[in-house]
């Protein structure tokens, strides 16, 4: 999808961003909708949702260097946590 | 990036390590003296050291508490008291006064006399905020700061096992002096020796901001009103109450204790709150001592001030709240008309959900009130290999590159030094400041404070002016006098020292554990600021140069 050759440090700074910046969209999103969503009274369910963003903000990390290229990483945290956003907005 | 998925997972971990392990090695070594906390308050306040020396019951500090503040502020709206405990041998009393401001007095418990006040410093409390507010910066800055610094601990936890093919075998395995391949290895046993409780204190701390640092679920579903969120999550117990104006005496606090320790199987209270003392509509709540199990969440129960009687609890066990029965638990608060979150589920207003007591065990977790002794002890040294742990990620970074001579790796040489040797002398110097600056200087807590950034301030700049071998001696030699010396320097300073402990009793054991820990830590410093001495200059290790970044990038 792209064949400009990319400087190492550009494409290790690109997963870095991916990781943090993207990972943390996409812990965020999830724990909206997680918590929008738990059958639990709203104080237990945001607890819930929250205590378990972490885990996922890892994750989300560890898949950023994982991917095979750097714009997958990109796309695979920020277009899932789109469509978490919207189906949050939704329910709200 | 090409390569196996572990060969990725060793670049995140060699780089994300690197990003933030000299803070960390500051988090992680004010966390883990923030263990022994109430420990280093009582050895930075010598003038408290006598009313160590003589326990008494809550109910008795209660009492006595009570009897200080009808003296010094029987008019205040609000008093509040933190009864003693253990490790913390006085009471607290706090109230506002007319003006607006807090005022304290510190209660003896067994005279039931004030205490002096004690010369004025942070002590134990600097070291356990410097963990998660860094304190040059402003707070909220700093918890986001730290709140990354422990997810990117977390990643970089994970990506370690990873990558950590034969964990178990690894961790028995220890070539010494073998330049990058020891510290490799002294990586392995820091990390793996202690990993439970590493995975365990990097997850709790981020849970212990996690309100601040991850607000998306609590604003999906609250919305604005984060008040809501906080008085749900954490429950004050009944109702408040609006003083009427008309004065009556307060019930006498001894029976309320006794009640509140019946209630609670024998544990004693904690923290006693007053709102509207000697009013008719006063309010007396009182929240159970932490400790007895692990979550920072305690039962509390509030009584009527005038009467005595009893008019709500809040979060008991599952198992006492059966047994017991709350009369008129809801009943008519008077003037609560306005009282926030009048939508609040009946889930969390007697016994404590599963969510909320999760949340209250992790959070509980990170600040072990409920580690006696020996657990506080494994904790301690947990929070020492945490430390010990990215000080040979970093140094094993640094090994690997020892052939490189860029601007770059002398960087990194320099802050290894002024970070893991220079930080000990950082901490001496603020022990050391604490007796030495005179007791009537202007802002001394802060002078103190000041000293412990100066000392750490030079030993970085020392360390990148000449980042070598000699560097490292001195700065670890520096550290270890000034560790080492505390016991002579508490000696000379202060009638209860160590050698009062063991002679005459005469001092409280804390301060003996105090003056011994920082002994032997400044000797352990000493050891290696000889070895370094002894060790002719090695020939560079023949490692491949790991060209990691272009690992990264392929």
């Amino acid at each position: 999808m792209n064949t400009m050759p990319r400087s190492p440090l550009f494409t290790a700074v690109s997963r870095t961003c991916a990781a943090i910046a993207g990972g943390y969209a996409f812990a965020a999103t999830a724990a909206a909708l997680l918590a929008l969503c738990l059958p639990l009274p709203r104080a237990d369910a945001v607890v819930t949702a929250t205590l378990l963003s972490f885990a996922l903000y890892a994750a989300a990390a560890l898949r950023a260097f994982a991917a095979p290229s750097a714009w997958r990483a990109w796309a695979e945290l920020l277009l899932p946590a789109l469509a978490m956003a919207l189906a949050a907005r939704g329910l709200a | 990036m090409t390569g196996s998925f572990r060969q990725r997972m060793a670049s995140l971990h060699t780089w994300a390590g690197l990003l933030v392990c000299w803070l960390l090695l500051l988090m992680f070594t004010s966390g883990t003296a923030s263990y022994f906390r109430d420990e280093i308050n009582l050895w930075m306040k010598p003038e408290l050291h006598g009313a160590a020396m003589r326990p008494a019951s809550a109910t008795q500090a209660g009492i006595a508490a009570v009897q200080v503040l009808q003296q010094r502020a029987a008019q205040a709206k609000h008093w509040f008291i933190t009864l003693p405990t253990a490790r913390t041998p006085y009471s607290r009393a706090t109230w506002s006064g007319p003006d607006g401001k807090l005022h304290t007095a510190l209660i003896d418990p067994a005279t039931g006399a004030e205490l002096p006040a004690a010369r004025d410093t942070h002590a134990g409390a600097f070291l356990s905020r410097l963990h998660f507010d860094l304190h040059y910066v402003p707070p909220q800055t700093g918890r986001w700061i730290a709140g990354l610094c422990a997810m990117v601990l977390l990643v970089s936890l994970v990506s370690g096992v990873i990558i950590h093919r034969r964990i178990f075998r690894d961790f028995f395995t220890f070539r010494p002096g073998k330049g990058a391949r020891s510290w490799q290895d002294a990586h392995n046993a820091a990390g793996v020796f202690a990993l439970p409780f590493h995975l365990m204190i990097t997850y709790t701390g981020l849970v212990t901001l996690m309100f601040m640092v991850m607000p998306s679920a609590g604003q999906a579903v609250y919305k604005d009103d984060k008040g809501a969120l906080l008085s749900e999550i954490h429950p004050s117990v009944g109702k408040p109450a609006k003083a009427a104006g008309v004065p009556a005496p307060l019930a006498p606090i001894g029976p309320v204790l006794d009640q509140a320790q019946r209630h609670w199987h024998g544990r004693a209270a904690g923290t006693i709150g007053i709102a509207n003392p000697n009013d008719v509509n006063a309010r007396i709540s009182v929240t159970r001592a932490a400790g007895g199990d692990l979550s920072n969440k305690q039962p509390a129960m509030q009584f009527d001030g005038a009467s005595g009687a009893l008019l709500a609890t809040k979060g008991d066990d599952a198992s006492a709240a059966q047994g017991t029965t709350v009369p008129a638990t809801k009943g008519g608060g008077v003037g609560t008309g306005m009282a926030q979150g009048s939508a609040v589920p009946a889930s969390s207003a007697d016994t404590t959900s599963m969510a909320l007591a999760t949340h209250g065990v992790l959070y509980g977790l990170h600040i072990a009130r409920f580690a006696e002794p020996l657990l506080r002890w494994l904790f301690f040294i947990s929070g020492l290999a945490g430390t010990a742990m990215v000080a040979t990620g970093a140094l094993l970074w640094a090994a690997k590159r020892q052939r490189q001579s860029g601007a770059g790796a002398r960087l990194v040489h320099g802050l290894n030094i002024g970070c893991i040797a220079g930080l000990p002398i950082a901490y001496g110097a603020y022990f050391w400041a604490n007796r030495l600056l005179p007791l009537e200087l202007a802002q001394r807590a802060d002078r103190e404070v000041a000293v412990f950034f100066a000392a750490w301030g030079a030993a970085l700049l020392l360390a990148q002016w000449r980042p070598g071998r000699a560097m490292w001696r001195w700065q670890l030699a520096c550290g270890a006098l000034l560790l080492g010396g505390l016991p002579v320097l508490n000696a000379v300073t202060t009638s209860t020292h160590a050698l009062a402990v063991i002679t005459r009793h005469a001092a409280p054991l804390s301060v003996a554990a105090f003056d011994m820990t920082v002994l032997a830590l400044g000797a352990s410093l000493a050891v290696a600021a000889a070895r370094l001495g002894r060790q002719p200059k090695r020939t560079p290790e023949t490692l491949a140069p790991l060209s990691a970044m272009r690992e990264v990038s392929k």
